[in-house]
């Protein structure tokens, strides 16, 4: 990656904003900052996701639900290019990303979490932090280990610490710093792997069940953490199970149904909506 | 399927999978200069053919070990590194037995017992050879094949078993151990000297438009034996609930275990399978080519990953093709590139198939 | 928390004090029993010599392997491989050119020692980054397979006929065949000690030396200083993957080693880590591999079985893959116990009984032991079987380790993947002196220089 070493100011800026400081959150330009066109994948007959189309309005929180297998999850990891579209394309602030590979997604500025927490075990928190944040210097194997040139890397290291104390702080596991990640509760994983997922400097979230196994307490918690950040200018798309959940949270709503868009808008819409109960009814759920 | 849609799928092949057009290419180009060699005189008929017998019988050999090697890393999950000393353990029990019988009476038993290690008897001199002295050949194949399934129990019930819930390198790594351990005490007990093992079975040349492809009652009994047990394991798992269940665990082990298939049974039914006809190939295998000594297996082994891998592992028609595949490449390559290189040749094959389809050829049909 | 770890707290000097103490037992353990069977000084020092070469060569491959395996989670058993490239090419570079009724059949471009020894090692990483374009997407396993079989077409390869000799810039080269590779440069330690000035006082120490072992006492001097000379290397490849591993590229390294995915959907370009990690590792193994034959005089394809890359593995998993301190110490107590012990061994009974004639055979070493119950030919043949007996050795202590202790010797260590300490405390104090980060930087310094050893939790 070439981009570190020809534009320090991408490299300063990156640094520059942390997520709580509201006075520079994400910089999204477009509207629609999202935008799936006509997205299918098949494996072998079976087709998950057949044509999905939809746009996430910028600074919401979007739900995308829809019963069992309705392709929720591979139309997750179609956008985030965990998986090749078979036709159809994904578009991240007016720029086609279809085909990308993950981590070009995720500089992009579309960053994702996964549906069972997936924290680096034999990580702490600390260190698991400390990996997000983009265009390390230290990165950069020769900038590590030669002698004149790591000092700048320590001192980087310094800055990226403070501001992951300030997202530990925020989120409230600061007191759980040093706990190596394997040892957290189910509820703390999911935490973390927001708060490791903030660190990258989305302009976008895309979470993935990220109440599953969490208690009542902590999942209010979690929300209320998602509406400040939301607020902040953050955009979210959500996939979550609990209806309810979706209904009180999100301002619009995407219904999945059989690998396509069965109907969106408004929770009160959705609630109303026939077709979306018989899905539901329809899909054992 | 519109003529459209079959065209874009091909373009996306092409597209998605430039290596694998490639290597067809490259499997064309060579093909071509197969046939321009043999039509210019430039390469003998006669010396394809017995290029491409000797492949066959490579082929056997390692096909026939692979299905072991298919079954356990399926169903374990882990690849075993001292498969190529069960073939080698295999062996020496079964020529040890060979010995015996053909030599009685002849000399001391302790020489026979340890294959002539040293120099003390020769198997020629005996002259064994499934014309000569059939009863002790046969009597060594079982022996052989006896050996090895005890051995696999054996090893399993110590070394595998405590360890069967880690991962599948905490077990590879394992294996690596007791495939030293395992190799290095034949060389101890039996010396490192490769000694002959047979007498010059009777051939017949078969006239093949220019010359002569001479075929031995060695690899007669090699085709026999190979081909009769590939067919027995292909009954044993089609026909039997045993073949049911091992699918089932190949497929997913927690599931099978739920579904109350007794996991542990059909790891043992893998291992007396698998190792049976393991040390039957190790005793094939040296009275193929007549020769033996404690590096055979190993040297084998990394064929036989070749072939297991080629095939797709769980699948023992894989292994069977995927094994005749790479003897027929390690025998051919020699048309187009010096001998020294076609242990390599068969390698490159293994690799270029693991970038083009990791799974392999037969993927997706475990175990059957 | 194992015993051995506390131990490595108690010890003054952390991690480092704990590796001199190591060293220092296995050294006092070999000379006591030299001087128990009255061996000469010149022995002593000898055996010494070559425990060190041993120690130094493993120790240097246990690290290298231990930033693909324990680092990046790469699972490489074609170590012998990169090894093998990276002495065949240092040789062909620096061997001189050829000239008809020499000893050596072939030559080489006559260049500089340096030149060759950088050569071997870009050779070395470039057949690494060969292997790993390709071979990195694929499971562990498969890395494995493709790996140990690359290490073989390599050994195949310099076995050929075809490379035996060819013509490069005019020059008849080659690689020897399986008949070997005279390794006819300079001597390393003569060239290294010209090119600082000081062969001359060299030859002088070395003229000292008379007083301690009278006669010839060059090639001792000479065995003493090289093993010197790789424990030097030993500290800096320790110093290089600690810098490595504590920076945010081992921190990426270590997320790989996690979870692939996760690292690769936080921004960060796997592949490109993988690579890099995987060629400098194969640099450092071509550098080891070189530093092992180069004194030797000549080498042959043969010496590059995959046994070799087993003991690497062996000193690794001993030490406990994941820890340099441990990586080194794997490498010592291998070397000294489980590669030159046996051998060690097998001198001590060949002095203490030196008129004892050991059966050729397993055969006549069995026969009396069961007719008479005579056991000493089967002890004899033992003895004499040392060599391949420790293999044995070794795979039972590998089972072993598997079964009992797969973390090594020096327990589950995590070393923190960072370039300061990662602790609540320094985030706190950094996050309340928020603007004063530099400041910080330098305190983290001073705090890493005093601490010394690595920072394990």
């Amino acid at each position: 990656m070439s981009e570190t070493d020809s534009n320090p100011e991408t490299e300063t800026e990156a640094f520059g904003s942390a997520p709580i400081d509201t006075s520079s959150g994400p910089d999204t330009t477009a509207e629609f900052p999202l935008q799936v066109d006509g997205l299918r994948k098949s494996f072998g007959g079976i087709t998950a996701v057949d044509g999905a189309t939809f746009q996430v309005e910028s600074g919401t929180l979007t739900g995308l639900i829809g019963p069992n297998g309705a392709g929720k999850s591979t139309t997750f990891n179609l956008i985030t290019g965990m998986l090749k579209p078979d036709t159809g394309t994904v578009t991240f602030n007016d720029e086609d990303i279809t085909g990308m590979e993950p981590h070009e997604i995720a500089n992009k500025g579309l960053v994702r979490t996964f549906q069972i927490a997936r924290e680096l075990e034999d990580m702490t928190v600390l260190e698991n932090m400390m990996l997000a944040p983009k265009h390390q210097r230290g990165e950069k194997l020769w900038r590590s280990v030669l002698p004149g040139v790591r000092g700048e890397v320590i001192e980087q290291e310094e800055e990226l610490l403070e501001r992951v104390w300030e997202v530990l702080e925020f989120f409230e596991i600061d007191h759980i710093a040093e706990e190596y990640a394997g040892n957290l509760s189910g509820g703390q994983r999911k935490l973390l792997e927001m708060a490791r997922a903030l660190l990258t400097d989305p302009d976008m979230l895309l979470l993935d069940e990220p109440f599953a196994g969490v208690n009542p307490s902590l999942e209010k918690r979690l929300l209320t953490h998602i509406h400040e950040l939301r607020e902040q200018g953050y955009t979210f798309l959500l996939v979550e199970h609990d209806m309810d959940l979706i209904m009180e949270n999100c301002e619009h709503v995407i219904v999945l149904h059989q690998g396509r868009v069965l109907t969106e808008g408004t929770p009160a819409d959705i609630k109303s909506n026939e077709e979306v109960i018989e899905a539901y009814l329809g899909g054992n759920v | 399927m519109g003529i459209a849609e079959t065209y874009s799928r091909g373009r996306r092949f092409a597209v998605d999978r430039p290596g694998a057009i490639l290597l067809v290419l490259v499997a064309v180009l060579l093909f071509g200069d197969l046939l321009v060699g043999l039509a210019t005189g430039r390469t003998a008929f006669s010396e394809v053919g017995s290029l491409l017998w000797d492949g066959l019988m490579r082929g056997l050999v390692i096909g026939l070990a692979g299905i072991g090697l298919s079954m356990t890393y399926s169903i374990l999950n882990f690849a075993n590194f001292a498969h190529g000393d069960y073939i080698t353990a295999g062996a020496f029990s079964g020529w040890a037995t060979t010995y015996l019988f053909a030599g009685l009476g002849r000399a001391d038993i302790g020489s026979l017992l340890l294959v002539g290690a040293g120099g003390s008897v020769f198997g020629g001199a005996l002259g064994i050879g499934i014309t000569g002295t059939p009863f002790a050949v046969i009597a060594g194949l079982v022996v052989a094949g006896v050996f090895a399934i005890a051995l696999s129990l054996a090893v399993d019930r110590v070394i595998f078993r405590p360890i069967r819930d880690q991962d599948g390198i905490t077990l590879l790594i394992t294996s690596i151990g007791v495939a030293f351990a395992l190799r290095y005490m034949m060389q101890f007990v039996f010396g490192s000297d490769v000694r002959g093992t047979t007498a010059q079975p009777p051939s017949l040349s078969l006239y093949f438009v220019d010359g002569a492809i001479r075929i031995n009652m060695h690899d007669l009994t090699l085709v026999v034996v190979a081909g009769g047990l590939m067919l027995g394991v292909h009954l044993l798992l089609q026909r039997t609930k045993l073949g049911k269940a091992m699918r089932a665990m190949a497929d997913n082990e927690d599931l099978a275990r739920v579904t109350g298939i007794p996991t542990e049974r059909v790891v043992r039914s893998v291992w007396i399978i698998g190792g049976g006809l393991t040390g039957v190939a190790g005793y094939m295998f040296v009275l193929w080519k007549g020769t033996l000594g404690f590096n055979d297996g190993w040297l084998l082994l990394l064929l036989i990953f070749a072939a297991v891998i080629l095939g797709g592992i769980g699948s023992i028609y894989g292994a069977i093709a995927g094994g005749l595949v790479i003897g027929l490449t390690a025998s051919l390559s020699v048309l187009w590139i010096p001998s020294a290189f076609a242990r390599a040749a068969a390698f490159v094959v293994m690799i270029l198939i693991l970038l083009v389809k990791p799974s392999g050829l037969f993927s997706g049909r475990a175990t059957a | 928390m194992s015993v051995r770890e506390d131990l490595a707290d108690r010890m003054p000097g952390g991690d480092a004090g704990l590796i001199v103490a190591v060293l220092l037992v296995t050294y006092a353990a070999y000379v006591l029993v030299g001087v128990g069977l009255g061996y000469s000084l010149r022995g002593q020092l000898n055996t010494i010599a070559v425990l060190t070469f041993y120690i130094g060569v493993f120790a240097m491959l246990a690290l290298a392997l231990n930033l693909h395996w324990g680092y990046t989670g790469l699972f490489n058993i074609g170590i012998v491989g990169f090894m093998a490239v990276g002495v065949y090419v240092m040789a062909l570079f620096t061997k001189p050119i050829y000239t008809p009724g020499g000893a050596a059949q072939v030559g080489g471009l006559g260049l500089p020692l340096i030149v060759g020894i950088v050569a071997g090692m870009a050779a070395a990483a470039l057949l690494g980054l060969v292997v790993a374009l390709p071979a990195l997407r694929l499971r562990a396993d498969y890395l494995a397979i493709v790996t140990i079989a690359m290490s073989e077409i390599v050994r195949f390869s310099f076995l050929s006929s075809d490379l035996q000799q060819f013509q490069m810039f005019g020059n008849r080269v080659g690689f020897g065949g399986g008949s070997g590779l005279i390794l006819d440069f300079t001597d390393p330690l003569q060239a290294l000690f010209q090119s600082v000035g000081l062969w001359g006082a060299y030859l002088g120490f070395v003229d000292a030396f008379k007083a301690i072992v009278p006669t010839n006492p060059k090639p001792v001097v000479d065995g003493l200083v090289y093993g010197l000379f790789l424990l030097l290397f030993v500290a800096a490849y320790y110093w290089l993957l600690k810098r490595t591993g504590e920076s945010p590229f081992g921190r990426v390294l270590k997320a790989i080693r996690e979870d692939e995915d996760v690292a690769n959907s936080l921004g960060k370009d796997t592949n490109q880590f993988k690579i890099k990690s995987f060629m400098l590792g194969c640099a450092l193994m071509g550098l080891a591999g070189i530093f092992w034959l180069m004194t030797q005089g000549a080498v042959t394809p043969n010496f590059f079985r995959p046994r070799v890359t087993f003991f690497v593995w062996i000193a690794l998993i001993i030490g406990g893959a994941g820890s340099n301190t441990g990586s080194v110490l794997g490498g010592a107590v291998f070397a000294a116990v489980l590669y030159q012990g046996p051998r060690y061994f097998k001198n001590l009974v060949d002095t203490v009984l030196p008129a004892a004639d050991a059966p050729s055979s397993f055969g006549p070493a069995i026969a009396p032991l069961i007719s008479n119950l005579n056991p000493a030919p089967m002890f004899f043949y033992t003895v004499d079987s040392i060599r391949q007996l420790q293999l044995v050795v070794m795979g039972l202590v590998l089972i072993w380790l598997m079964h009992n202790r797969p973390e090594g010797m020096l327990g589950h260590r995590k070393e923190t993947a960072a370039g300061i300490p990662l602790t609540a405390a320094h985030a706190r104090a950094a996050a309340t002196d928020g603007g004063t980060a530099k400041n910080a930087a330098n305190d983290a310094a001073d705090d890493a220089a005093t601490a010394g050893g690595d920072s394990d939790e």
